[in-house]
């Protein structure tokens, strides 16, 4: 890839760039977390919020492994969430098996990226999702 | 009987499984004549409609009038995800207590034969020659098996584990134990869509759809109607001696949405509203759990049936895993829970369960259940979730002396 490839997230909340990270919304007020976009704040109703960086080191709370999905979702694949420094965050466990030998709950993982192919205009989306440490 | 209770006088639900030759007008049209008739009332009584059907066409409760009668009564076309039901049936108790009306009808109707995987997909967000961010997300491309799962048995896996994490003691085959029990139960119920006793290890080595839910843990997808006819204290006075035998008493009719907890927009919290709705209705009734002679839940998965064991408060919170061990909630066990197969087996036509599972209930009290009647039974205690959220929870008294 040429060096002026441009990259783009999966998602808006994922920052790229050296260390790849999750942003939130964060109500002013309570301190309570949103990935998307509220009026006002689910908790306290607030209408103050400002963007704070998560933390990309967390651990395995819940995880499923998904092994009959929805059409065009590749399978198998770990889904889980993770409890990144205090706020819950939902990712696929990836660079892992998918089996329940090698994902387990308490596990400590780490945010990691994966290109999910680049566009017609050159553009590579890159994606998130959590590996074991 | 108070003026102010409010009674089940009639309920009825259809077969649950494949009905092919009906659509839902005619499943949602046997269900309410059997449960007028179960009441020994008829349309012009009617002071309300109620009426849920997720799947169909807008406007299913006109459409069941005109298949039934049509008088002119106000209709209430509810949706609540899998808590429709009982959204209807809450719906026609609020008209009764506001003396609006002194009966009314709430039906739930659902034709989900072959309906596959619930949940996830969705609008298909193809990959296609330039990534362009949609959404409240900025998604350039599907999130769906890219970042977490939205598939229904993959959402209420992970509802297990996380109580697993929290209290420990859990595992696949627990789960699966879960499953097995209610498959048990399922065999005397003729009224089920799955009515087979199934090993432990036959549930286990099915095939896996999201781990830790094997397809028998999951609930079955089928048709099915079901109907109440709902009448006022004061009302039920000037009915029959029978009429009022039958007649079962609206001891507490909660519903509750979820409020905000942190991670609820990560993963649905089912448990916090599930929570709140048990204990306005166990302080509404004046009972505690360990009045219940039966309770029916919402199993929509195997990993869904234990959580709620603690959040009805049937155990300690955090003892779940020992009220399974210590056999409370089999059929022979002190709480039996979901003797009628409950949704892994019975099925889930998800506008009916709400009224279905109110119906077991009923049909215990009224010392009516044939081969599966509890004995004795008096109270019991229907609950069901509609992911969202939404949480209905009923609680039955029986008014046989
Ligand atoms: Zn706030």
């Amino acid at each position: 890839m040429s060096e002026t490839a441009t990259q783009i997230p999966h998602v808006d909340y994922l920052v790229l760039g050296d260390s790849p990270h999750l942003v939130a919304n964060e109500c002013s007020s309570c301190g309570s977390r949103y990935f998307d976009r509220r009026n006002a704040c689910a908790s306290c109703f607030g209408t103050d919020f400002t963007k704070v960086d998560i933390s990309p080191d967390g651990e395995v709370t819940a995880f499923t492994i998904v092994a009959f999905a929805a059409p065009g979702v590749p399978t198998p694949f770990v889904a889980a969430v993770i409890d990144c420094d205090g706020t819950q965050v939902r990712g696929n466990v990836i660079n892992c098996e998918p089996d329940a030998e090698h994902v387990s709950l308490g596990m400590k993982v780490k945010l990691a990226t994966y290109s999910l192919g680049t566009d017609g205009a050159g553009t590579e989306a890159i994606g998130f999702g959590f590996e074991p440490v | 009987m108070a003026s102010d209770d409010i009674y089940i006088l009639g309920i009825n639900m259809t077969k649950f499984g494949k009905h092919p030759d009906k659509d839902s007008v005619d499943l949602g049209a046997e269900a309410a004549m059997a449960a007028l008739a179960d009441g020994g009332v008829t349309m012009a009584d009617m002071g309300i409609l109620a009426a849920g059907n997720l799947l169909g066409s807008p406007g299913f409760g006109q459409s069941l009038q005109k298949q039934i009668g049509q008088t002119g009564i106000p209709v209430y076309n509810v949706a609540n995800a899998c808590a429709t039901g009982a959204t209807a049936l809450r719906t026609v108790v609020m008209a009764i207590k506001a003396g609006e009306c002194d009966m009314g009808l709430a039906v739930g109707v659902e034709k989900l034969s072959g309906a596959g995987l619930l949940g996830g997909g969705g609008k298909k967000k193809s990959d296609d020659d330039t990534w362009t961010p949609d959404g409240r997300f900025g998604a350039v491309s599907s999130t769906d098996g890219r970042i977490g799962t939205q598939n229904m048995p993959g959402v209420f896996a992970q509802v297990g584990m996380e109580y697993g994490h929290k209290y420990g003691g859990t595992s696949f085959e627990l789960f699966a134990r879960i499953s097995e029990k209610n498959h048990n139960h399922s065999v005397l119920n003729p009224l089920a869509a799955y009515s087979k006793a199934m090993p432990l290890e036959q549930i286990m080595g099915d095939m896996m759809i999201a781990y830790p839910n094997t397809r028998p843990m999951c609930s079955a997808n089928c048709d099915g109607g079901a109907a109440a006819v709902l009448v006022s204290g004061e009302k039920l006075k000037s009915l029959s001696d029978e009429q009022q035998r039958r007649a079962v008493k609206i001891r507490a009719s909660v519903l509750t949405s979820d409020p905000w907890q942190d991670g609820c927009q990560v993963l649905p919290d089912v448990n916090t509203l599930t929570r709140m709705a048990a204990t306005q209705a166990y302080e509404s009734a004046s009972v505690g759990p360990e009045d219940l002679d039966l309770v029916e839940l919402h199993d929509c998965f195997a990993t869904a049936e234990l959580v709620h064991y603690d959040n009805l408060m049937l155990c300690e919170e955090g003892g779940a895993v020992d009220f399974f061990e210590s056999g409370k909630p089999f059929r022979d066990g002190e709480r039996p829970v979901n003797v009628s197969g409950g949704l892994q087996s019975k099925g889930h036509p998800i506008s009916a369960t709400g009224i279905a599972n109110v119906w077991e209930v009923c049909h215990h009290l009224r010392n009516e259940a044939g081969d599966r009647q509890i004995e004795g039974a008096r109270i019991g205690l229907a609950h069901v979730i509609g992911l969202g959220s939404a949480c209905g929870v009923h609680i039955l008294e029986s008014s046989a002396a």
